[in-house]
C-alpha cells in the first residue's frame, strides 16, 4: 500500500480546509474573455467537474490552475505539505515545479502532450520519480512495473514505445505516469476525449477506482455529462467564461436552474 | 568579447555563456568554437599543443597549429608537459595536466539535453530549474535497452553539484579525469555559439544509478606499440582477415612510453622505428 492510500484509510487525508481555493480568478485574451471571476472551494477527496460548450473558457481555467498559464487576476492557494496555504500564482517558478512533479498531475486530452513518445513506457511512469530524485534503476523499474499493472498494462510491454500502444492504453499510461509520484490533485482536461465508447467505459471505471482508493482530490473539464455524472461529487457549469451554475453534480443535471444548464442536460442523446 | 564571455564561464562553472560567434577560415565543426577560445587565451610567450581525438600528426590538428604558428607567433610543441596551452578534439592527454595548463575543447553540441528536449526555451529554464530529471530518463532507457549504460562518449556530468554539462564527445573513460583538474578547462563550440567553463579543481560527477554505478570502460588490452594498460585505445583493423591491434590514441603518451623503453607486443624497437 502506498503512503498516499494509506493516509486516507487512515483518515489523515481529511483536513479542515480545503484543499485549493480559487478567488476571483480571471484571464482576459486582450479584449476575450478566456475566464472571469472564478471562486471556489476544492476539499480534500473530492472530484468537481467543470462542463460548457467549447470556447467556454473550461481550458482556460484549468490551465491557469495548474499554472501552465499566469492569470491576469485572482489567487489559487494550494494547501502545500509543508508549508500550509500557499498562493500558487504569486509562488516561485522553482517551487511551482516541483508542486506539478510531486502534488499535482496533469491529465492532457490528447495522450501525447502528456507522454514522451521516443521514450519507454517505463521510462514514461520514471520521469517523475527521478525528476524527484530516484537514483536506484531497479525500484524506479518496479515501481514502473506495479504501475502499469494498476492501469491494466501489461508488465511485457514496459519497454515498449508509447507510440506502439492504442489510444486507450497511450491514455491510461499517462494516468500512472501521473499518479506515480501520489499526487493530492490531478487536474483532468478532457480525459476520454478521442476515444471509444466502450474504452472509455473502462477508462471511467479505472479512474473512479483510482480517485476513491487513493483519496485523490481531482478536476475534470469535460463536455461528456456521463463523465462527470459518474466521476464528480460537485459540478461547475461555464459560459462565455463565467460561472452560471454549481453544485452537488446530481442536482445540477437533474434540476439545471440557469438556462444554458438546461440546454446542455436536455442536448444529450438517450439512447 | 569572448574573453568576457570566458571571464563569465570561469564564474559559473557549468554555465553555457552565449557569446557571438565569428566566421573563422574553416567550416563549422573542424573546431570553429575552439579556435576562437584559444586565440582568446593565447599570449606571445605560451606554447601550443593541439590534438585531434588524441594525436598530434591528423589533419586538424596539424592545420590548426600551423594556423596559430603563423598567426600569433606562438611557439608550438607535441609534448603534453611542455605546453601552456591545449586545444583538443574528443580526449583529455593521458599526461596529468598541471597548474597553469589551459585544456581548450572543440564542442560540436553543448547543450547535454538537446536530443531529448528540442526546444532551447524550454532547456535553458530547465537548466536555470534545475529540472534534470531527462537527464535520468536517458540513461534509464539505455539500461532498458542495453542491459547496461551503454553511452560512451558526451557521457553527462554534473558539476559542482549545479549544472548538468555535456563534456563534449570525449569517452567516458575521459570522465574521471575532467574532476579535480588542476588545469583550467575551457568549452568552445563555435556553431552553437556557446563557452562554458570548468575552473580548476573542480568536482564534476558522471551521472549514474545508484545499482549501476558509472563506469570509464575502455578496450580491454594493452597498448600493441607500448604495452600501457592504462591509457585509451583506438582500434586498428590491419588486414581483412579480422586481424587487428590496439594502440594508444594519445599519439604523444604512447611515443614518450616507447623512447623511455616500454614495448608492445606488436612494436618494432624504438630507434629502428625512428630512422
Amino acid at each position: 500500500m502506498t503512503a498516499p492510500e494509506r493516509a486516507f484509510e487512515e483518515g489523515a487525508g481529511v483536513s479542515d480546509r480545503p484543499l485549493l481555493q480559487v478567488r476571483g480568478l480571471a484571464k482576459t485574451y486582450g479584449a476575450r474573455i478566456g475566464c472571469a471571476d472564478v471562486s471556489f472551494d476544492l476539499w480534500p477527496g473530492e472530484v468537481m467537474g467543470i462542463v460548457g460548450e467549447s470556447g467556454s473558457g473550461k481550458s482556460t481555467l484549468l490551465n491557469c490552475l495548474a499554472g501552465h498559464l499566469a492569470p491576469d487576476r485572482g489567487e489559487v492557494i494550494f494547501d502545500t505539505r509543508g508549508h500550509g496555504p500557499r498562493d500558487t500564482v504569486t509562488m516561485p517558478e522553482p517551487e511551482r515545479r516541483m508542486l506539478s512533479r510531486t502534488d499535482w498531475a496533469f491529465v492532457h486530452q490528447n495522450p501525447r502532450d502528456g507522454l514522451r513518445m521516443g521514450v519507454s513506457a517505463g521510462g514514461n511512469v520514471g520521469e517523475r520519480l527521478m525528476a524527484v530524485g530516484a537514483r536506484h534503476y531497479g525500484d524506479i523499474r518496479a515501481t514502473a512495473l506495479d504501475w502499469m499493472g494498476r492501469v491494466e498494462i501489461e508488465a511485457a510491454r514496459i519497454d515498449d514505445r508509447p507510440s506502439a500502444f492504442s489510444g486507450g492504453m497511450q491514455q491510461r499510461l499517462q494516468i500512472a505516469r501521473n499518479l506515480v509520484t501520489g499526487p493530492r490533485l490531478v487536474f483532468m482536461d478532457e480525459p476520454t476525449g478521442g476515444l471509444d465508447v466502450s474504452v472509455q467505459a473502462r477508462l471511467l471505471d479505472l479512474l473512479r477506482g483510482l480517485v476513491r482508493r487513493m483519496g485523490l482530490s481531482a478536476i475534470v473539464v469535460t463536455h461528456d455529462l456521463a463523465v462527470v455524472r459518474l466521476l464528480a461529487d460537485r459540478l461547475m457549469v461555464m459560459k462565455s467564461g463565467h460561472v452560471v451554475e454549481q453544485g452537488l453534480t446530481d442536482q445540477v443535471l437533474d434540476d439545471p436552474q440557469h438556462g444554458y444548464t438546461q440546454l446542455l442536460v436536455s442536448s444529450v442523446l438517450q439512447v | 568579447m569572448i574573453r568576457r564571455a570566458l571571464l563569465k564561464a570561469v564564474a559559473v562553472p557549468g554555465y553555457q555563456v552565449p557569446f557571438a560567434s565569428r566566421e573563422m577560415p574553416m567550416p563549422y565543426g573542424w573546431g570553429t568554437g575552439g579556435v576562437q577560445v584559444t586565440a582568446a587565451c593565447l599570449c606571445p610567450e605560451d606554447v601550443l599543443k593541439v590534438i585531434d581525438q588524441g594525436a598530434d600528426d591528423t589533419t586538424n590538428a596539424v592545420s590548426i597549429r600551423r594556423f596559430f604558428e603563423r598567426t600569433a607567433g606562438v611557439a608550438v610543441t607535441e609534448r603534453t608537459d611542455a605546453a601552456t596551452v591545449i586545444q583538443t578534439r574528443h580526449r583529455i592527454p593521458e599526461t596529468p595536466l598541471a597548474e597553469g595548463q589551459i585544456l581548450v575543447y572543440q564542442v560540436p553540441i553543448p547543450e547535454p539535453l538537446r536530443f531529448l528536449e528540442p526546444r532551447e526555451t524550454e532547456t535553458r529554464r530547465m537548466h536555470a530549474l534545475e529540472d534534470y530529471g531527462l537527464m535520468h530518463v536517458r540513461l534509464y532507457e539505455d539500461i532498458a535497452r542495453h542491459g547496461t549504460i551503454a553511452t560512451s562518449y558526451a557521457y553527462p556530468v554534473k558539476v559542482e553539484g549545479r549544472y548538468v554539462m555535456d563534456p563534449s564527445p570525449i569517452p567516458k573513460f575521459d570522465n574521471p579525469k575532467l574532476s579535480d583538474c588542476p588545469a583550467l578547462q575551457l568549452f568552445g563550440a563555435g556553431r552553437e555559439q556557446r563557452i562554458y567553463a570548468l575552473p580548476p579543481f573542480t568536482r564534476v560527477v558522471s551521472l549514474d544509478f545508484e545499482d549501476h554505478p558509472f563506469d570509464p570502460s575502455k578496450a580491454d588490452h594493452p597498448c600493441a606499440l607500448c604495452g600501457a594498460e592504462d591509457s585509451y585505445l583506438d582500434e586498428v583493423i590491419t588486414d581483412d582477415a579480422g586481424g587487428r591491434m590496439f594502440v594508444c590514441s594519445d599519439t604523444d603518451y604512447c611515443a614518450g612510453r616507447r623512447a623511455a623503453g616500454h614495448q608492445g607486443a606488436l612494436a618494432a624497437p624504438f630507434e629502428e622505428a625512428g630512422t
